[in-house]
């Protein structure tokens, strides 16, 4: 009774084919993007920002990219730190470049560069599939890992190896940097997450999106309807790589400030959890994407204060505990609910349209 | 060769022409020798006992398996090497022995991508979804939507078709087929598992899609009341070889086709 869709006749094409096609979902989502502009802005302290918001909101965009290429398009990758590398690294070095270079441009570009990246990595894709592929992506990640380590070059031959960003306006307000204000790191994320995020969506219920799951579902249909494999695959590894070079940048440049290559980009923190995020969110789901990388990040958080904050354990056995009981949730989680949170919550609103009704 | 070429051949003159296919895999061969002409606008069977090199036949003519002798003409042009993907674009449409649909998306976005080769809107138009690129998105759901009122999908359309059963399953990949609007439909044992109704409602969609849209079938089938009912001209395949064609009469009283399915009297 809830949820109810009678009565919400659709009477064009357009109306049947959008994003939010049920009124409860404009209104849910309007509520979600008012409160994530209009209020959250003006509440924020730097605790929520770099604990939870701009990591969830990070995370949120490596997750749709992996999710475009291992969802959508089949095809498995352990690159995502590698690949995020790329985009932090870029963002470092367009930034020594071009001083005088917009943020928003810098990122993009970087975004650009790490698709690039993706297209090579992804040509053998063509030959080999599943766990083969996703040793070979592996071999990415160490690959690209190492050669930020070897090569000088990309750390502007400092003495630490590290990477630190430096200070980089939008509409004068300092974005990046330590200046940089909570609403403002908080604000460039969400704008960039809800433009691409649309643009994912976009993407998937269009012909590209199509094509990457004809690929994923049956691949010799696919061709056989014109669907051409090597162009379908290396586009998802594009995209894909595109958004995770995105969020490698912000992760740099808005989230961290300073980095260094091996512990930042490991495949421990980042490949691994953001392949969590995906299959716990829910493989070839946008909703997901922003539920499994809401999870990741705030799971660590919820424990640790349940373990030090309620029962009184110390900081250090906490941690201890805290590994085990991630490691022992995701078993259970995938036992319980293998198809993720996306299709607990569409089972959910199968609940709400009938009740309080049994049936 | 084009598209438009096969388009342009008038009916009942030869659309597709195999000349001497030979096809080996290593020591097996799968074809030997095999000739006949497909015209356009007929209904085409290919027959034979299982293991006759049937489903072969099909994979070369879309391109998917490279003969290895052997000449194909399409529309009267000598056609050498093919990727499917052209056969694709030069209008030929297959459905599956095994059902080979895409079980994850749902029947409306399984019969959508047989308009992916139409849709040539570029990706950074798709991501804005933005003017053109919705209104061909519009344009092809239209389409579609015919396909899925011919063949009464409507109440399944947002159904994910591998929670199908396997009689809508088939019908969903007819669909799918058709939603390409092809010029020549090949379809492999597209009754094949069915009851007597859904064979029925089968044969009823076969022959109005060739009486309709004038489109060329080529049928592989193993029920030999459908075959003979439906298909205007027959061609017989055994152990990859040829051993007979022509009329369906001609067929059921050829003697090698007898002796195939029911085996040689033993007459010492």
């Amino acid at each position: 009774m809830l949820y109810k869709e009678t009565g919400q006749y659709k009477s064009t094409y357009k109306s049947d084919h959008a994003i939010f096609p049920l009124i409860q979902d404009k209104i849910a989502f309007s509520t979600l993007m008012f409160i994530a502009f209009l209020i959250i802005p003006f509440v924020i302290n730097s605790y929520w920002e770099k604990a939870i918001l701009v990591p969830f909101l990070i995370f949120s965009l490596a997750a749709i990219g992996l999710n475009i290429l291992t969802g959508y398009c089949g095809q498995v990758s352990l690159g995502t730190g590698g690949f995020m590398a790329v985009g932090a690294f870029s963002t470092y070095k367009i930034m020594t470049y071009f001083p005088d270079l917009n943020i928003m441009i810098i990122v993009l570009i970087s975004g650009l560069i790490t698709a690039a990246v993706g297209i090579l990595f992804g040509l053998p894709s063509l030959r080999i599939k599943g766990f083969y592929l996703a040793v070979a992506t592996l071999a990415s990640q160490f690959f690209l890992v190492w050669l930020f380590n070897k090569v000088p070059w990309f750390y502007n031959y400092s003495d630490t190896g590290q990477i630190t960003v430096s200070e980089r306006l939008m509409f004068g307000i300092p974005v990046t940097g330590a200046t940089a204000p909570p609403y403002a790191t908080y604000l460039f994320c969400l704008i960039l997450v809800v433009l691409l995020g649309f643009a994912a969506k976009n993407l998937i219920r269009s012909k590209m999106g199509r094509s990457w799951m004809a690929i994923r579902d049956m691949d010799i249909a696919a061709e056989i309807i014109g669907v051409p494999p090597l162009k379908t695959k290396l586009s998802a590894f594009a995209i894909s790589s595109f958004y995770i070079g995105v969020a490698g940048a912000l992760y740099f440049a808005v989230f961290l400030g300073a980095i260094e290559v091996t512990e930042s980009f490991d495949i421990m923190t980042i490949s691994f959890p953001v392949l969590f995020m995906i299959i716990i969110g829910g493989l070839g789901s946008m909703l997901g994407s922003f539920l499994g990388a809401a999870f990741i990040v705030t799971l660590p958080i919820g424990l640790k204060f349940i373990m030090v904050d309620l029962v009184g354990l110390s900081a250090v056995t906490a941690k201890h505990f805290e590994i085990t009981i991630w490691g022992l949730l995701m078993i259970i989680f995938l036992i319980v609910e293998p198809h993720g949170l996306a299709r607990l919550w569409s089972i959910a609103k199968e609940k709400l349209r009938r009740w309080p009704f049994p049936y | 060769m084009s598209l438009k070429d096969l388009k342009d051949i008038p009916y009942g003159k030869t659309a597709i022409e195999l000349k001497n296919i030979f096809l080996a895999f290593g020591g097996v061969k799968a074809l030997t020798d095999v000739s006949f002409d497909i015209k356009k606008g007929e209904v085409f069977a290919i027959i034979g006992p299982n293991g006759a090199g049937k489903s072969s036949m099909l994979n070369v003519i879309n391109g998917f398996y490279k003969p290895t002798s052997g000449t194909i003409n399409f529309a009267g042009t000598h056609r050498g090497e093919m990727e499917p993907e052209f056969a694709a674009k030069s209008g030929i449409a297959r459905t599956f022995q095994n059902i080979a649909l895409f079980k994850g998306m749902s029947t409306l976005d399984n019969l959508m991508t047989g308009r992916l080769l139409k849709q040539k809107q570029n990706f950074l138009m798709q991501a804005l979804y933005f003017g053109p690129a919705e209104k061909e998105e519009e344009e092809h759901r239209e389409k579609v939507e015919r396909v899925i009122d011919f063949l009464d999908l409507q109440s399944i359309r947002r159904t994910p078709v591998g929670s199908l059963p396997y009689g809508l399953q088939k019908r969903v990949e007819l669909g799918r087929a058709l939603a390409m609007e092809p010029e020549i439909l090949l379809l492999d044992e597209p009754m094949a598992g069915m009851n007597v109704e859904e064979k029925q409602d089968m044969s009823r969609f076969v022959l109005t899609v060739n009486n309709e849209l004038k489109t060329t079938i080529v049928l592989i089938e193993h029920d030999m009341g459908v075959v003979m009912d439906i298909s205007d001209r027959i061609v017989v395949l055994d152990y990859g070889k040829k051993i007979g064609s022509g009329l369906p009469d001609e067929i059921r009283n050829n003697k090698a086709v007898i002796d195939a399915y029911l085996g040689v009297a033993d007459d010492e």
